[in-house]
């Protein structure tokens, strides 16, 4: 049996008499790319909460004892005159330039060389609000990765991220998976990249619709299921 | 008056101002600027009671304001949508109530302040009370600025948030408690938000903006506490209206000299 992180058994999330969420069960091993994926109001956020304790709920969620956590929500909008640079951001969580710059690294935010010819100033001092959508989503993740978690909970990694941006930060993902052997959880719209990435998919629209590896589970029954017949649009375009 | 004593003042009124513009700094961040100004009206019925009762105004003041901070802690973790109406409804009231019970010799000075009717030793209470809040609030402003960026991520930062709310709660309370002897209870809210929005204006990170709202605060206070007895015009609005020339002044470099 591998070496189990989180154990979700029987979940539910009750919001008065509605139903959010409906007994929802799996297992995460260590080491593993998990994906939950569903429609808008499917309870995916719910899900994340819920299993970060931040809400209450029925069943079982047990954590691996001594397991850090990190948290990235789902939306993070910085006003663009918040008085705070980069730096000041990742030094609210950590003392240690030496941390930061390792974080950066990781993220492949790294130093002041990459802006030729001093048109752009370092990122770390510039406001947090001045980054673009990209930038903050790693300068986020670097901040996450401060307390040396062993799991990674991403809701939405690319919310509001061009494209090309999408693509980099999954492989980064996937280069934090290997580089540090993390687990990580993400919450995700996207199928092509859940095929792409992850081990694991659970999908979600308030019970649990199927959970498996991608290749197996993810075939056009359950996504009409889980998405009803609008997908069929999404999913042709991505084949082009 | 003597010359001594208006430096004594000054100097009193340059640390209430330093306090409050720091607290305050955070307070605009967290977009609570009007629930501060708001807030400061409950202290009104606290200081006509403490007054009817022979004990010190500002203890009165800092009853009632610590009971209305608690009010909006326990809405503020408690509901989902903050009942902002709510609050504002509840205070005012607070001023209506506060205005019929207090005498009318002592109305203006509660309303408006009076900086001259501090004795020595309730001065230097002042100063000490400051300087803690200056303390305190330093020693966790890291904390306070997390939840400032993301609930969520100060929420999974396993700090204790609802806790590091309450005490920042009791800190405003504390500065415009004693901010009210000094500007009154209508203009403490200003010492407490413009110092804080004029550094935003021209502040590009976190140190740089709590420092000069702070040093607003203080440049308020020196001009315009001597210039107000040179006038022989009440302190108070004197103060405030320094700190909104200011205001104007760093709209203005904004405008002209930013980006």
């Amino acid at each position: 049996m591998a070496d189990v992180i989180l154990s979700v058994k029987n979940l539910t999330v009750k919001r008065g008499s509605h139903t959010i969420i409906d007994n929802i069960s799996f297992d995460i091993p260590k080491g593993e790319t998990f994906s939950i994926i569903g429609p808008n109001g499917a309870g995916k956020t719910t899900l994340f909460k819920a299993i970060l304790g931040l809400i209450k709920y029925e069943g079982r969620v047990e954590w691996k004892e001594g397991i850090k956590i990190s948290y990235v929500p789902q939306r993070f909008y910085i006003d663009s005159d918040l008085p705070i640079t980069t730096k000041e951001f990742l030094k609210l969580k950590t003392n240690s330039s030496e941390k930061i710059n390792e974080a950066l690294e990781s993220v492949g935010l790294k130093n002041s060389d990459v802006h030729k010819n001093g048109v752009k100033k370092h990122i770390l001092n510039n406001r947090l609000g001045d980054l673009s959508g990209g930038e903050l989503q790693r300068a986020v993740i670097a901040w996450s990765l401060l307390g040396n978690p062993d799991v990674l909970l991403f809701d939405e990694p690319t919310a509001g991220v061009d494209v090309v941006g999408e693509e980099t930060i999954y492989s980064l993902l996937q280069k934090l998976k290997e580089t540090h052997g993390m687990t990580i959880l993400l919450i995700s719209h996207e199928l092509e990249i859940v095929r792409k990435y992850t081990t694991t998919v659970l999908c979600l629209n308030k019970e649990q619709v199927c959970y498996g590896p991608p290749s197996l589970v993810l075939n056009e029954k359950t996504i009409d299921k889980l998405f009803g017949e609008e997908m069929h649009y999404y999913h042709h375009k991505h084949k082009n | 008056m003597d010359v001594g004593n208006i430096i004594f003042l000054t100097l009193t009124g340059a640390l209430v101002a330093a306090s409050s513009s720091y607290v305050g700094s955070i307070m605009v961040l967290k977009r609570m600027s009007l629930v501060g100004d708001a807030l400061s009206h409950v202290a009104l019925p606290g200081m006509a009671i403490a007054l009817a009762f022979g004990i010190s105004p500002i203890v009165g003041a800092f009853v009632f304001l610590s009971l209305a901070v608690l009010g909006i802690w326990y809405l503020e973790k408690n509901s989902d949508t903050y009942p902002e109406a709510l609050v504002g409804l509840f205070f005012t009231a607070s001023l209506a109530i506060g205005v019929l019970i207090t005498k009318e010799v002592d109305l203006l000075e509660a309303l408006f302040g009076s900086i001259e009717k501090i004795s020595f030793y309730e001065g230097l209470a002042t100063i000490a009370l400051s300087v803690s809040v200056i303390i305190v609030t330093s020693l966790f402003v890291k904390k306070l600025m997390i939840t400032v960026i993301s609930e969520e991520l100060a929420q999974t930062s396993s700090e204790r948030i609802s806790t590091i709310n309450l005490l920042y709660y009791i800190l405003v309370a504390v500065i415009v408690s004693i901010g009210i002897r000094f500007v009154g209870t209508l203009l403490t809210g200003s010492l407490v938000i413009v110092p804080a929005v004029a550094a935003k204006n021209i502040s590009k990170s976190m140190k740089g903006y709590f420092l000069m709202s702070a040093v607003f605060g203080i440049v308020s206070a020196v001009i315009g506490i001597p210039l107000s007895k040179g006038l022989w015009l009440p302190s108070g609005p004197v103060v405030v209206l320094v700190s909104v020339v200011i205001f104007i002044i760093t709209f203005f470099y904004k405008k002209l000299f930013a980006r």
